[in-house]
């Protein structure tokens, strides 16, 4: 039911793990819902320098994940703010209609953490 | 690649014998068992052999059997036409957390049409206590329905003692024996049932075939499905012949291995819960450990989500299930985990390992091959903090849109 592309992110996932001194971290979804998505970003001159994530969810939100960490790297933090769902599920081939809501969490995820790093600029 | 399957409780595969039955019934008694020639008698002869060997399998009478398109339909013609029937007499209805859909949603519908409805809850274990139902009886109490085990832990009820009460008590009880059949004694007196649901593609037949069992002179009709005047008013429809013919063989063939197969399955089902338990961090066997069915494993693994264990173990060539809202196409996981008091995150985390006869000792150890590394590998992914808590956030929308959430209390 999962494209070619979701199963190769699954299995062979981007950029998983912590980034010891982020300076932007994001976190949405909750394990009582089944979904939990967390994000790591190191910004330097405005731009996403390294990423990388952790996620507590099924196959669509492992590899939507990790989708998201490979499209935001080496982006500028406004281009990574325009980076939606949709683009993500899309750069996948597409997602079963139900699994949808994985695609949310995963860009949901990236925005909280580039809010937290410029609330720390601030 | 080598694949082992071990999601018997989903379905099984159609055993050689009743394949051969089947293609008989396909291709040569192929007739109308109504009609009145020479090739219709030999379909209505192999319908009544097939009759007599599903009662026979349970300890009924061949009239005591209404053949149906599966365990579904079955649930709901037992709960529905007793509910109709006895509408007079009577409208409360008891029924437990943790049966299969096809009864606990036809209850809920009949909740919604004037009839009240008690879903007893269940222990850490899954089961229902006998006092509880002994209490929820009411004076308008006509039906009682208790799946004698459950699908998603392997649990077993105590039937026997369950419909004692309602019996005492004039009730009519009704159980869902469809993942018991085969796997354990089901035998219609010995429980003390009155009504009494089996699914062909559990116990190797094929899919869309089952039957209900009715007890001679219990107060039921047919409400749901009308028509021709087959299986004497009692379900319309030209019988599924070659779906028949197969259930009356698989029903004889899993009483005859009755002897033999669920201690073979119960050995390997021992040395894989153990292996689990013993070698995997963080992991605990769902259902209870001794009341369960013999071909029965179900586990909750922290800190990581049923689907991507699926996934991986997919790929690896294992076939399980999981309890997950993720696989369940709803926000909601198992249920029957939930009813258990499991709670959300740990039942995402569900595993349900089912074997069958196709399955060796031998598949335990290609199983643990693969397995810890899974588990550690979607570990290592989690961020969840796997050394104190879940944390929790107030956005949560299975939060909010369920009322099951044991956070909110
Ligand atoms: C306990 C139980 N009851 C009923 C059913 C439904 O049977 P069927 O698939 O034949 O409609 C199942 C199958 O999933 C089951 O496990
Ligand atoms: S994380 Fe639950 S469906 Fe994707």
């Amino acid at each position: 039911m999962y494209t070619e592309k979701v199963m190769d992110h699954f299995e062979n996932p981007r950029n998983v793990g912590e980034i010891t001194d982020a300076n932007g971290v994001g976190q949405v979804g909750n394990p009582t819902c089944g979904d939990i998505m967390k994000i790591y970003l190191k910004i330097e001159d405005n731009i996403i320098k390294d990423i990388k994530f952790k996620t507590f969810g099924c196959g669509a939100a492992i590899a939507t994940s990790s989708m998201v960490t490979e499209m935001a790297k080496g982006k500028t933090v406004e281009e990574a703010l325009q980076l939606s769902n949709k683009a993500v599920a899309e750069a996948l081939d597409g997602l079963p209609p139900k699994k949808m809501h994985c695609s949310n969490l995963a860009a949901d995820a990236l925005h909280a953490a580039i809010k937290d790093y410029q609330e720390k600029q601030k | 690649m080598e694949r082992v399957y071990f999601d018997h409780s989903a379905t099984t595969p159609v055993r050689p014998e009743v394949a051969e039955a089947m293609h008989k019934s396909l291709t040569e008694v192929f007739g109308n068992p109504t009609s009145m020639h020479y090739f219709g008698k030999l379909a209505r002869e192999a319908v009544e052999e097939a009759r007599t060997q599903v009662a026979q399998s349970i300890g009924a009478q061949a009239n005591e059997i209404v053949f149906t398109s599966g365990g579904t339909e079955s649930d709901n013609m037992a709960v529905h036409g007793v509910a109709m029937i006895n509408k007079n007499r009577g409208n409360h209805i008891i029924t437990s957390a943790v049966e299969h859909h096809a009864v606990l949603n036809t209850v809920k519908a009949l909740g919604k049409q004037g009839f009240t409805i008690t879903i007893l809850p269940v222990d850490k274990y899954g089961l229902v206590a006998v006092e509880d139902l002994a209490s929820a009886i009411t004076d308008k109490t006509i039906l009682v329905s208790l799946m004698h085990a459950n699908n998603e832990m392997g649990t077993i009820q105590p039937i026997k003692e369950l419909a004692a009460v309602a019996k005492s008590k004039g009730i009519t009880f009704h159980t869902d024996a469809v993942q018991s059949m085969g796997k354990i004694p089901v035998d219609v007196n010995e429980l003390g049932v009155d009504l009494l649901t089996i699914s062909g593609h559990k116990i190797y037949a094929p899919k869309g075939i089952g039957a209900l069992y009715i007890r001679k002179g219990v107060r039921w009709r047919q409400s749901l499905m009308h028509g021709g005047a087959q299986e004497k008013l009692r379900r319309a429809g030209t019988e599924n012949v070659p779906g028949i013919v197969a259930l009356g063989k698989a029903c004889e063939l899993a009483v005859r291995d009755l002897d033999s197969e669920p201690a073979y399955l119960m050995g390997i089902r021992d040395k894989l819960i153990k292996a689990v338990l013993d070698s995997i961090p963080n992991t605990s066997l769902t259902g209870h450990p001794e009341k369960r069915l013999p071909n029965h494993a179900s586990f909750t693994f922290e800190f990581i989500e049923g689907e991507s264990m699926l996934l991986s173990l997919d790929m690896k060539g294992f076939a399980a299930s999981s309890g997950s809202a993720c696989t369940s196409g709803s926000l909601e996981p198992s249920h029957v985990l939930l009813a258990m008091g499991i709670p959300h995150e740990l039942a995402h985390g569900s595993i349900r390992i089912t074997l069958g006869r196709d399955n060796k000792p031998e598949d335990v150890d290609k199983f643990m091959a693969v397995m810890p590394a899974i588990v550690e590998r979607l570990r290592a992914m989690s961020p969840l903090n796997q050394e104190n808590e879940f944390a929790m956030e107030s956005d949560c929308v299975a939060c909010r849109s369920s009322d099951t959430c044991y956070r909110q209390a």
